[in-house]
Formats: structure tokens, C-alpha cells, sequence
């Protein structure tokens, strides 16, 4: 549930809507720099309705999902 | 040079209701640049500097906020984008002083000035910056001070404030270089306004000797640098500080 949503803004931030995302999916994989990474998760905490703490690092996909399940826990 | 550089584009200018700040959106007004001031409490000067703004046929509007308050400064950047419908131009400029020799100097009297002058930029940097980075363009200029370059007696609050502000507008430029957007600085020297009216005449004359030029700057001089590296022109200048100080600081 949280993943499809997080693919979704991620299709829709590439403006790429056949991008193959999983859980195990890099941000360099997919060509995101520091900056895109911010920008995807304040649309992510805008979208979810949450704040994530953005104190370690995120390296995939699956680290984004954790943070927001933990977040609307 | 294009007198009209700033066509189509919006500015952000805090502290705009008077003294350099309002030097600032005027000559961004009259290279045609539509032009958004913050003032905190200076209502009467807001509205009659809107009055000049509108008179040069741009779109003009004032807005009350204390930019050290960070969620009145989030929603009202908000409000303004809205406004305007784009944004292309942070100007910090909003400051204030509360001289004293630091052994005289009280708690509230560092930390009102840090608040407004480095934390404010702070504040408009992080919202504003993250709409600019959308855009992928954009200009962001912070008003310094030769202050806090060289520091200056009684200025312990107001030169450190200064002096964190060129390291903000250091490392936001190598972050949002990424995108684009560039942050650079100008550091004023002793400038006829308002507040360096309150200085006394002795101190004044001490000041004059220092100055190679001999003469106190103008807000303009600002201002026309400020046109500069808000237009087209300026693309490649980015984590720069430039003074403008008559040579005070050499």
C-alpha cells in the first residue's frame, strides 16, 4: 500500500510511468541525486500527511517505505 | 546593458519597506521586475513604498511577518507563490541592530538580533529555496556586512549574524548549484540609512577617515548590484561575496 504510493510519485517525479521500482530499488539506480531524494520526500510527507526524520541515510526505496510505515503507524 | 532585464520576473525582498531594502525593490521595479516586500512593523513605510512600486506599472504587494518565526514564514512564501503565481528572487535583507560592548551585552540583545538576521535567512532560504529548486532557477541574495567581515566594536551580535550569513550563503549555493539556483552575498559598508543615522557625529567623522572613498555609501549601490545579480547577466557568479564599501575593507 505504501509502496504503490511512493511508486506512484516516483513515476509521476521521473514523468516516467513504466519505471520498475521495488523495494530493493537505489535512488542512484534511479538517477537521483541529494536533492531529488529531499524533493521526493517532502511530496512523500505531503502526500501521507506526515513528517519523516531524515537523520540517516537513505540509500533505497525500501528505506523511504519503512520510514513512512513507521511514521502513520 | 537591458533596462528592463528583470522582465517577467518576481522578487522577495524582506525588510523592503525601507532603508536599503527598499532601495532594492525599487530598482528591481524599474528593470521591470514585479516585486513582494516583508516588513514586521513598518506598516506606514510598506504602503507608501508599495505606492512607488505600482507607480513603475509592475505588480507590487507588502506583506507583515517576522521572518524568525519559521511557520509564519513557511505559509506566508506559500501565500505569496500564490499570489504571484512565480517567484524567482529571495532577497534577505531584513536586519536589525542592538549595539552594545559584549560585557554589556544581555542574552535577549544576541539572540533578537540572530534571530532576525541570520535565522530570518535561514527561515526564507529553506522555503523559498525549496520552490526555486522545483523551478530549477532562481537567485537568491543575502545582505551581509562588511561587519562581518572585519568585525566592528559594540557588534558582537550583529557581525557574527552577518559572518554566519556568508556561510549560508556558501554552502546553499554548493547545494543548489545542483539545480541551478545561485546564492551569493553582498556585504555593505557604512551606508546612509536609517540606521546608520543613529550613530554620532564623532564616530561618524572616525568612520569617514576609513573609508578611501570618502563618503558613506548609498542604498542604490546596493541596489544596482543587487539588479545585477538578480538578472540573466549574473549566471556563473555563484557563493560569492561581494563588498561594497567605498574600500573599507581592503
Amino acid at each position: 500500500m505504501v509502496l504503490e504510493k511512493v511508486v506512484e510519485i516516483l513515476r509521476n517525479y521521473k514523468d516516467e510511468q513504466d519505471l520498475e521500482v521495488t523495494m530493493d530499488s537505489t535512488f542512484e539506480e534511479l538517477e537521483l541525486d541529494s536533492l531529488d531524494t529531499v524533493e521526493l520526500v517532502m511530496e512523500i510527507e505531503e502526500a501521507f500527511d506526515t513528517s519523516i526524520e531524515m537523520d540517516g541515510e537513505l540509500t533505497t526505496i525500501g528505506d523511504v517505505v519503512e520510514l513512512i510505515e513507521k511514521a502513520i503507524a | 546593458m537591458d533596462f528592463y532585464m528583470l522582465t517577467g520576473k518576481t522578487a522577495l525582498i524582506t525588510g523592503g519597506a525601507k532603508g536599503i531594502g527598499r532601495a532594492i525593490a525599487l530598482k528591481i521595479a524599474e528593470a521591470n521586475g514585479n516585486v513582494a516586500i516583508i516588513y514586521r512593523g513598518s506598516k506606514t513605510n510598506a504602503e507608501a513604498t508599495i505606492a512607488e512600486l505600482l507607480a513603475l506599472g509592475v505588480q507590487a504587494k507588502s506583506y507583515q511577518c517576522d521572518v524568525s518565526d519559521f511557520n509564519a514564514t513557511k505559509e506566508l512564501v506559500a501565500q505569496i507563490i500564490k499570489d504571484f503565481g512565480d517567484l524567482d528572487i529571495l532577497v534577505n535583507n531584513a536586519g536589525i541592530t542592538n549595539d552594545k560592548l559584549l560585557i554589556a551585552m544581555k542574552e535577549d540583545d544576541f539572540d533578537s538580533v540572530i534571530n532576525t538576521n541570520l535565522k530570518g535567512a535561514f527561515n526564507m532560504t529553506k522555503h523559498v529555496g525549496a520552490y526555486l529548486l522545483k523551478q530549477r532557477k532562481g537567485r537568491i541574495i543575502n545582505i551581509s556586512s562588511v561587519s562581518g567581515l572585519m568585525g566592528n566594536v559594540g557588534q558582537c551580535n550583529y557581525a557574527a549574524a552577518k559572518a554566519g550569513l556568508i556561510g549560508l550563503t556558501k554552502s546553499a549555493a554548493k547545494e543548489m548549484a545542483l539545480r541551478g539556483v545561485t546564492c551569493n552575498a553582498i556585504a555593505p559598508g557604512f551606508i546612509d540609512t536609517d540606521m546608520t543615522k543613529e550613530l554620532k557625529p564623532e564616530i561618524k567623522t572616525e568612520i569617514l577617515k576609513q573609508i578611501p572613498l570618502k563618503r558613506l555609501g548609498q542604498a542604490d549601490d546596493i541596489a544596482n548590484l543587487c539588479v545585477y545579480l538578480s538578472s540573466d547577466l549574473s549566471g556563473y557568479i555563484t557563493g560569492e561575496v561581494i563588498k561594497v564599501d567605498g574600500g573599507l575593507y581592503i
